[in-house]
This record gives structure tokens, C-alpha cells and sequence, in this order.
């Protein structure tokens, strides 16, 4: 066998063991109820739930709890699947979060509580403007 | 009155440099598939009068386009969209490539200039690399094209030329047609940077370069000149390189100082998509490198160069075609181009993978077997590794598109990103880096001496020695204990000391051949800034309060924000930190204005000073002054001391673009030789809504009495009658009184003036006032004539507050400085290589 040869073999085997492993590193869109059956089988990795804020009849956000210190807050999250359900959030409110169309909630469950990580706001696009503003 | 012309004649100018791009095109093909050497000569002529007119057309679409936004023609989609008439001059120019389209017309731009060079330069090439470049051209032409095909309702492109009564469905423009707004929706207040200037022409530049080896590689296969268009391909691949890389650092720089993430490099699908293909092109300039000196790899080199190009439509096609979603935070969004670019990027993909499958067995191949004390060897490990360290980025940056396609195919899959994506990249991509550095540090011995085992022994001994002692001092001395950031140390100082080496030696021989060493240099010690600015980042605004804030969450939770009252004294990573108050920021001066200097006016652009307005100790305006401001800047002035002395006077903003949905923290960062403190805002105070006063409070004083309002000394000065009242007719019989109390804050002196009406004989009105930071109202309740006293109502609110984050990046000059390094060693190595070409003129 040529050293190329064995080069070339040792290259192939690097990105297989790097398609195994992003496999193993990604994570999954699931909705709240399956996130809770794989904290409670034990299996701790962070999950993505997509889902929108709660919001009142009259179309405003409810739910949202913040700390007396401002430091951290918590709200109401309703998945895809209807299900509602707190989530944790150990950041100060983005400023944004209340006009957001969608929320992505990068964590998990710890015990009942679900616990963010990370959230990703999708919000009416900042570079579309979605009415025009009839000042003459 | 709607300024058709100008618009008409800018969508004239996309059509021609469509067409012109096509019969470029089409004229170079027949200039090199013709033996005839007349006819070659006439469809030369041909395609470069195209080619020629293509770029004047581009021009001619640039220069309307500007004119549009530059003259305020808010008629049109794009002045609207993307400008305003308070934009200041500088950013119009960003706002030009705010847009995809203009962003499309900018990389078009390039390869128009980069296509008149090479018609100029390229005798023997220019057919068929031009034939490469115009297609290219008139693939990106459609992008910007907006031409509805009759009958099909297809569109194709999307321009930047269109009405905004076209764009969108207000009913205002059924009931008035030629209605036009009176102001832009503005620039993206994130993009009001000096970088964004200059960031995205140079990423542009460096994407166009990448066409020019692609065009290269492409026009030798299918001529069958498979060897010689590495030489002239060489000095370009290198230019890319250098623009390309650079400008992916100024997009790093643009978000470490602008966005508040906390860092230069956040592995966003975004920053992935120019990495990649930086890697890939980085790996390729190393393949061709061992062609030019051994005549091996050519098929790797080959394979490489297509790969950049095509990567670079790939993740053109990631970021413009809306796919990466929910994925990433920053993306354009969807124009309706996914299919359009599809097309573009499955065309060249396709073209060159058919064109290398039809070749293969063509091209020639060396048989001989590389020793494992060749350079050749030791160069292919380093772009092998390129190439993996590119493959474990793009797998999962590709997640999005997985997914899209199992969809395709009737699959549901639920897969996503990472979730923490800097830690699942860092971890690997620093292992692919120590790889990386301990290959080039090596083979550079190789590169310039033939070695043998008991040579190679004796190169080594002196830099692994040097490297083990340094390291030995180092970790000592910064107290680097991870294994993993060991390792990359070790590295790094490895590739800086054996390429001094190397430096040291080609300096004396010729300083001209130093821009490998430079450039090797420049990564060891980008590699050491990482290493410390981000391995060693801490966030220094804990909460050490010693206050359970939410005992709901229990201790668990991190506390790394710190709240800071007005003028409350708090400490932070060694210093104390206060918060002195928001500030304004003034059009056409420099400085901070305090927000309780000035009053503001109907117009959000204008305010009047209360008082003289010093910043500095410089008098900027005279109390009375009415001035322009910048209303979506609001900076927070953060003082750092050590003991009596100011360490340093931080000033994070806040800017606010409410007509964008536009919210957004940029840090100030206080710079010192050897680390960075990076400061933003996390939370402001909301001044929307109403805040919470205190039941009143009633006090009874004389003139010239002292009480307390909020802990804070108080005295009624002055108690006058005031005979006018802005925006408000007095009638003789009316009485006005006004009231002038002095309170002393911490560091600033506060006068509230609370007023007492007496209209129409008995209507009885009071006016208070209160002071913007420390939460003080004061009306004036009652005047007692008898006891010459006066009724004071108070009240107070929380002060003002805000919350900060603050981290401390240790060593990220050395990152800036490796920088600086890299690129004029490739600046060096591309001097050598543009003057090699002029030697031989290429030949098929």
C-alpha cells in the first residue's frame, strides 16, 4: 500500500468520525411533552421547542413574571402541539421578546421546571417593514 | 411628482448588463471553440465590446440606484426601505447594500472590474476565462433582473428599482396613487458603523477573487490545458485569500464592537458560510503551492479550486435563500430567489463536476511516491487537515438543509443545530488548529532545505526547545491549566518560533520570500489571542451583592449581571463601578450630553440646553441653545475607579429604531495593551411606561429651608410670579407661580421648578416637576401667605437603574496584531508571485 494511499484512507476516516459525531452533537426540535419524557429517561441534552408566547383575548402577552431585580424572568411558551408550559430564563427580558412571532427555546427540563438556555426570537422581520408609516 | 425616469432608466441599465453579460458570454465561447483565427479575433473584439458595455451598464445601475437614495426619491422601495432623510452621509453609502439587491449589484460590480483586468492582462486566457466570467455575471444580472415573464407569471429577479406602491399593498395607494412618504423607514441602526462601510465591499472583493482561479481551472479543463493555469491562477488564489480573510475579520471586529454577543466569533450559520470556503481556499493556495515546486497534486489542486467557488454559491445560497430559518439570528430575508439560486449554484456545480468526471483520466498524474521527508508531504497533511476542519463546519452548518430535503422526499426530521454552538465547534476546531499549526511549523523547514532524518533532527532541536521553555514561562505565568488550551499554546509558540526561524533566514537571503514565515507568524499568534481572549474571557460583573435575588431558581443560576443604581457605588472585578445617568449623543459635536441638561422639543431631532453644556471641561453649547441630537442613541456613562482616581468612563449604548423593530446593545470597550473590558447593556429601564410613584408627601417650608427628598438635601430658593408659560395664554387676571428648588445629588446639582396656576379667578392648577435620574417629582401644593410657607408635594420613584454585563478579554491585542501579520504576509507573498507571471507568458 502507498503512503498516499493510507493518507487518503486516514482523510475518509477523519469525516466519517465527523459525520458520527455532529450526529451525535446535534440536537432535535421536539415538542414540550417529548422533552419531558427525555429528561425524565435520563437523557439530559438540550433540546430545541419552537412555540409561540401565550397571549390575552386581546392579542398582548401574558405570563411573563419577571425578578424583583430584573435579572431574570420567566413566561409562558405554547408549543406547537397547544401545550403550554414556563419556561425559565436566566437573562434579562430581551427588548424585543414581546413583538416576537415565534420563540425558539434552546434547553430543557430540570425536574418540572423547563429551564432556557438560550432563546432565538423570530421577529417580524427587522429589515421588512410590515406597514408603512403615512407620515406626509 | 414621482421620478419615474431615473428608475426606468436604472432598470434599463440591469437589462442591458443582462443581455451584455449573455452575448459576452456567448462571443467568448465562440472566440475559444473556433480554430479559425480570424473569426477568433472578431468574436474577441465582440466579447469585449460586450463585456465592455456590461460593465458600463453595471455602473449605470449603481449610479441610479444611488441617485435615488443619495436625492431621498422615497417613491421607490429601496430609498424607502432602507434610508431616511436624517441618514447621515457616510451610511448612505451602507444602506446601498443593506438591500440583497444591492448587495448582488456589489459582487456583480467586482467581477465587472475584476473582468475588465483580466481582459486587459490575460492574452492567452482571456476567451475562455472570460467566457466563465460573463456567465457568471449574467447569472447574478437575473438576480437584480425583475422582469415578470408574460403569461408564465414568472418573475425573475427581484430589482431594486421598484415603486413602493409595487412593493406593497397599502390601501393608501388606491386611494392616492402617486402618494410618496415624507421620511425612509431608516438604516438598520446595527449597521450605522464605520465597519459596515467597509466590511461588506472587501467580503464582496474576496468572494469576486475566488471566481478568478475558479475561471481559471475551469477555462485549462476545457481547453485541455491542464497544467498551466496554475501559474496565473496562483497570484489571484492569493489575493483572495488575503480579502477574503480580512474581510471576515472586519465582520469579527464589526460584531465584537458593535453587537453585544461578547465576542468576535459567535460560529453563526452566517460566519460559517465565509469560513468554509476560506479554509478550502487557504488549503488550495497550499496544493498549488506543491504543483508549482514539484509537479504533484495537481488533481487536488484542481478539485480544491473548484470547491472554493462553488462553496461560496453554496453559502451564498444558505444566507440569501431564507433556508437557514429559525438557525441563524442574522440572515436577509427570503426574496423569493431560493429557486433562482438553486439554479445558480446546481449550474456551476454541475458544469464543473461533469467537466471533471469527462476529463480525469486526462489529467496528468505523478507516479511518484512522496517521502515522508518531502515538502510535498507535509504541505498535503496541512491542506488535508484545511479541508477537514472546513468538512466538521459545514456538516452541521447544514443541518437546515437536511432537513429540507428529507421534507422533499416526504421525510419529517427533526434535527437540529447544535445547541450550544460555540462550544461544539471550539472543541473540535481547536484540535484541527493544533493539527494545523505543528504541519506548518514543520514543513517550513522542508519548504526551504532538503532534509533527511539526522537534518531534519538538527533543524528541529533549536525551536522545540525554544518553544517548550517559552510555553514552560508562559503557563507559569498566565496560569493556563486546560489540557486542550495547552496543547494550542504549545502550537502556536511552535509555528511563531520555527517560522522566525525561517524568517530570520529568507530575510537575508531575500526579504521578497518572507511572506510565507510572515504569514505563518501572523496565525501563531492569531491562534495565542484566541487562545486567551476567549478561552480566558470572564465575565467580571458578578453579582456579589451576597443577595439571593430569585429564590424561586434557587443558587443554580449564574448571576452575570450586575444592576446599578444611579449613583450607587457598586464593586467589579476589582474596581468600583457607578452608574452616572444616560447620556445623549449631539449631530455635529463629539461628547455626552446628560439627558437632564436639556429639554426636549416636539421635533425628536431638537433639543434646547437648560444650562451651559460642558463635557470634558469643553463648553459645547451655551445654556438656550437649541441643537440636533441623535434620538436613537442613548449611551449609559459607567465610571470604573480604584480608589479616588477614575480608572476609566464607559459610555455601552442603547440604540433604538422602534420604525425596524430595531433594539440593540453595543459594549464600550476600554482598551489596554494587555486585555480588553467589554462592557454593554442588557437591560435598560423602560421609559415607556409610566413608572410607579410613591404616595405624596406633603411638606411645609419656608424660602430658603432645607428638607429631604429621597435622602436627598432639598432647599426652596426662589418663589416667583411668572407672567408667561410656554405653550399657554395667560389672561391678566390669571395668576402664575413658580417655584425653584435646589437638590443637592451625589454629583450634580438638580433644580425642579413645579408651577401654580390660578386661571379664571378659581381654577386652581398644578404643574410639578421632577428630576430624570434620581426619581424626585415636586408640585407646589399651596402658598400660605400668613406664615409665609409653602406646601411642597413630593414624590419618589425607584432611580433609575440599568444592568449591565461586563467581561474581561485578556490578550486580544495579540489576535489583532496576528492579523496584521497574516495579511502582509500574504500582501508579501503575492508581490513575489505577480512578478513570477510576468516572467513567462502562459502558454496552452
Amino acid at each position: 500500500m502507498k503512503k498516499s494511499h493510507i493518507l487518503a484512507l486516514l482523510v475518509i476516516g477523519s469525516a466519517i468520525a465527523i459525520i458520527i459525531s455532529t450526529a451525535g452533537d446535534a440536537s432535535t426540535y421536539v415538542s414540550f411533552d417529548q422533552a419531558f419524557q427525555m429528561a425524565s429517561s435520563g437523557d439530559n441534552n438540550s433540546i430545541h421547542v419552537v412555540g409561540e408566547l401565550k397571549k390575552g383575548p386581546n392579542g398582548e402577552v401574558v405570563g411573563i413574571v419577571k425578578s424583583p431585580d430584573n435579572l431574570s424572568f420567566s413566561f409562558i411558551l405554547r408549543d406547537d402541539a397547544n401545550k403550554e408550559q414556563t419556561v425559565y430564563y436566566n437573562e434579562p427580558i430581551p427588548p424585543d421578546f414581546t413583538r416576537s412571532e415565534k420563540v425558539v427555546v434552546i434547553g430543557g427540563y430540570h425536574g418540572e421546571r423547563f429551564v432556557a438556555s438560550k432563546i432565538l426570537l423570530k421577529c417580524p422581520s427587522k429589515y421588512q417593514e410590515q406597514k408603512l408609516n403615512a407620515r406626509v | 411628482m414621482l421620478h419615474y425616469f431615473i428608475g426606468n432608466l436604472g432598470h434599463l441599465f440591469v437589462i442591458t448588463s443582462f443581455v451584455t453579460g449573455l452575448l459576452a458570454a456567448f462571443s467568448y465561447w465562440r472566440a475559444s471553440s473556433t480554430n479559425d483565427l480570424e473569426a477568433r479575433l472578431a468574436w474577441i473584439v465582440n466579447g469585449r465590446a460586450s463585456f465592455i458595455a456590461h460593465a458600463v451598464a453595471v455602473i449605470g445601475v449603481i449610479v441610479c440606484l444611488f441617485i435615488i437614495i443619495y436625492q431621498h426619491y422615497f417613491e421607490y422601495h429601496y430609498a424607502y426601505a432602507h434610508s431616511s432623510l436624517r441618514l447621515p452621509g457616510q451610511y448612505m453609502i451602507s444602506c446601498f447594500w443593506e438591500g440583497q439587491e444591492g448587495s448582488f449589484l456589489l459582487w456583480i460590480f467586482w467581477h465587472a472590474v475584476l473582468g475588465l483586468v483580466l481582459m486587459a492582462t490575460q492574452k492567452q486566457w482571456e476567451a475562455p476565462v472570460m467566457t466563465i466570467v460573463a456567465l457568471v455575471q449574467s447569472f447574478l444580472a437575473s438576480m437584480i433582473l425583475g422582469v415578470v415573464i408574460p403569461g408564465l407569471s414568472l418573475k425573475i429577479g427581484s430589482s431594486p428599482f421598484i415603486l413602493l406602491r409595487d412593493a406593497m399593498n397599502d390601501p393608501i395607494f388606491t386611494l392616492q396613487p402617486d402618494f410618496i412618504p415624507a421620511d425612509g423607514n431608516g438604516l438598520n441602526p446595527l449597521l450605522q458603523n464605520y465597519w459596515m462601510v467597509i466590511h461588506p465591499p472587501t467580503l464582496f472583493l474576496g468572494f469576486a477573487l475566488t471566481l478568478v482561479p475558479f475561471a481559471f481551472a475551469l477555462a485549462g479543463l476545457w481547453k485541455r490545458s491542464y497544467t498551466s493555469w496554475i501559474k496565473p491562477a496562483l497570484p489571484w488564489t492569493l489575493l483572495a485569500g488575503a480579502v477574503l480573510g480580512i474581510g471576515i475579520l472586519m465582520g469579527g471586529y464589526w460584531a465584537y464592537e458593535t453587537l453585544s454577543f461578547g465576542g468576535y466569533w459567535n460560529w453563526d450559520p452566517v460566519e460559517n458560510a465565509v469560513y468554509v470556503p476560506w479554509l478550502i481556499l487557504i488549503a488550495s493556495l497550499h496544493s498549488m503551492l506543491i504543483y508549482k515546486h514539484s509537479k504533484t497534486a495537481l488533481k487536488l489542486s484542481l478539485i480544491l479550486v473548484l470547491s472554493v467557488f462553488i462553496l461560496i454559491l453554496y453559502s451564498t445560497f444558505l444566507t440569501r435563500s431564507g433556508i437557514l430559518g429559525d438557525a441563524s439570528v442574522h440572515s436577509f430575508t427570503d426574496l423569493g430567489l431560493s429557486g433562482q439560486l438553486l439554479i445558480y449554484l446546481l449550474f456551476f456545480t454541475l458544469g464543473a463536476g461533469v467537466l471533471v468526471a469527462r476529463r480525469w483520466k486526462e489529467i496528468p498524474t505523478s507516479e511518484k511516491e512522496v517521502s515522508t521527508y518531502s515538502k510535498e508531504f507535509w504541505i498535503f497533511l496541512g491542506a488535508a487537515t484545511l479541508c477537514l476542519m472546513g468538512f466538521q463546519v459545514l456538516v452541521p452548518t447544514s443541518i437546515p438543509v437536511y432537513n429540507r430535503l428529507l421534507e422533499i422526499v416526504g421525510v419529517e426530521s427533526n434535527l437540529a443545530p447544535p445547541a450550544n454552538q460555540i462550544e461544539f465547534y471550539s472543541r473540535i476546531q481547536l484540535w484541527f488548529a493544533v493539527a494545523v499549526a505543528l504541519l506548518s511549523g514543520t514543513g517550513q523547514f522542508f519548504w526551504w532545505k532538503k532534509m533527511d532524518r539526522d537534518k531534519l533532527r538538527q533543524e528541529l532541536l533549536l525551536p522545540v526547545l525554544a518553544t517548550l521553555v517559552v510555553f514552560a514561562i508562559l503557563m507559569l505565568a498566565t496560569g493556563v491549566k486546560d489540557p486542550a488550551y495547552m496543547a494550542l499554546m504549545v502550537s502556536g509558540l511552535y509555528i511563531i518560533i520555527s517560522n522566525l526561524r525561517v524568517l530570520h533566514r529568507t530575510w537575508k537571503v531575500n526579504a521578497g520570500l518572507s511572506g510565507g514565515a510572515i504569514a505563518h507568524i501572523g496565525l501563531g499568534l492569531m491562534l495565542l489571542g484566541v487562545l486567551y481572549s476567549a478561552g480566558y474571557s470572564k465575565v467580571v460583573s458578578l453579582n456579589n451583592t451576597g443577595l439571593l435575588y430569585n429564590r424561586e431558581m434557587g443558587t443554580e443560576f449564574n448571576r452575570d449581571n450586575l444592576l446599578l443604581f444611579v449613583n450607587e457605588t457598586r464593586t467589579m472585578g476589582g474596581y468600583d463601578i457607578e452608574f452616572l445617568g444616560e447620556r445623549l449623543e449631539a449631530r455635529h459635536k463629539s461628547g455626552y450630553i446628560k439627558r437632564n441638561d436639556v429639554d426636549r422639543t416636539d421635533d425628536p431631532f431638537q433639543v434646547v440646553a437648560k444650562r451651559d453644556i460642558l463635557f470634558d471641561g469643553k463648553k459645547l453649547y451655551n445654556a438656550k441653545d437649541t441643537f440636533e441630537i441623535l434620538p436613537e442613541n442613548t449611551f449609559y456613562e459607567i465610571q470604573l475607579r480604584k480608589g479616588n482616581t477614575v480608572s476609566a468612563s464607559l459610555y455601552p449604548r442603547i440604540q433604538l429604531n422602534p420604525g425596524m423593530g430595531g433594539f440593540m446593545a453595543s459594549p464600550d470597550i476600554r482598551r489596554r495593551l494587555d486585555r480588553d473590558l467589554y462592557t454593554h447593556v442588557s437591560a435598560p429601564m423602560n421609559r415607556d411606561s409610566e413608572p410607579e410613584w410613591s404616595e405624596m408627601e406633603e411638606v411645609r417650608v419656608k424660602l430658603g429651608e432645607k428638607f429631604f427628598v429621597n435622602d436627598y438635601v432639598s432647599v426652596l430658593e426662589q418663589v416667583e410670579r411668572v407672567y408667561q408659560l410656554p405653550g399657554m395664554l395667560l389672561t391678566d387676571e390669571d395668576v402664575a407661580v413658580r417655584a425653584t428648588i435646589k437638590i443637592e445629588g451625589e454629583h450634580d446639582t438638580y433644580y425642579v421648578e413645579p408651577l401654580f396656576l390660578i386661571r379664571n379667578q378659581n381654577e386652581v392648577g398644578r404643574i410639578p416637576s421632577e428630576t430624570g435620574d434620581l426619581g424626585i417629582k415636586i408640585a407646589l401644593l399651596n402658598i400660605h401667605p400668613n406664615s409665609n410657607e409653602f406646601s411642597l408635594g413630593l414624590q419618589t420613584r425607584q432611580k433609575d437603574w440599568v444592568i449591565i454585563k461586563a467581561m474581561e478579554k485578556p490578550f486580544i491585542n495579540i489576535l489583532w496584531l496576528g492579523t496584521g501579520l497574516l495579511m502582509i504576509g500574504f500582501s508579501v507573498a503575492m508581490v513575489r508571485r505577480f512578478r513570477e507571471k510576468g516572467d513567462i507568458s502562459s502558454t496552452q
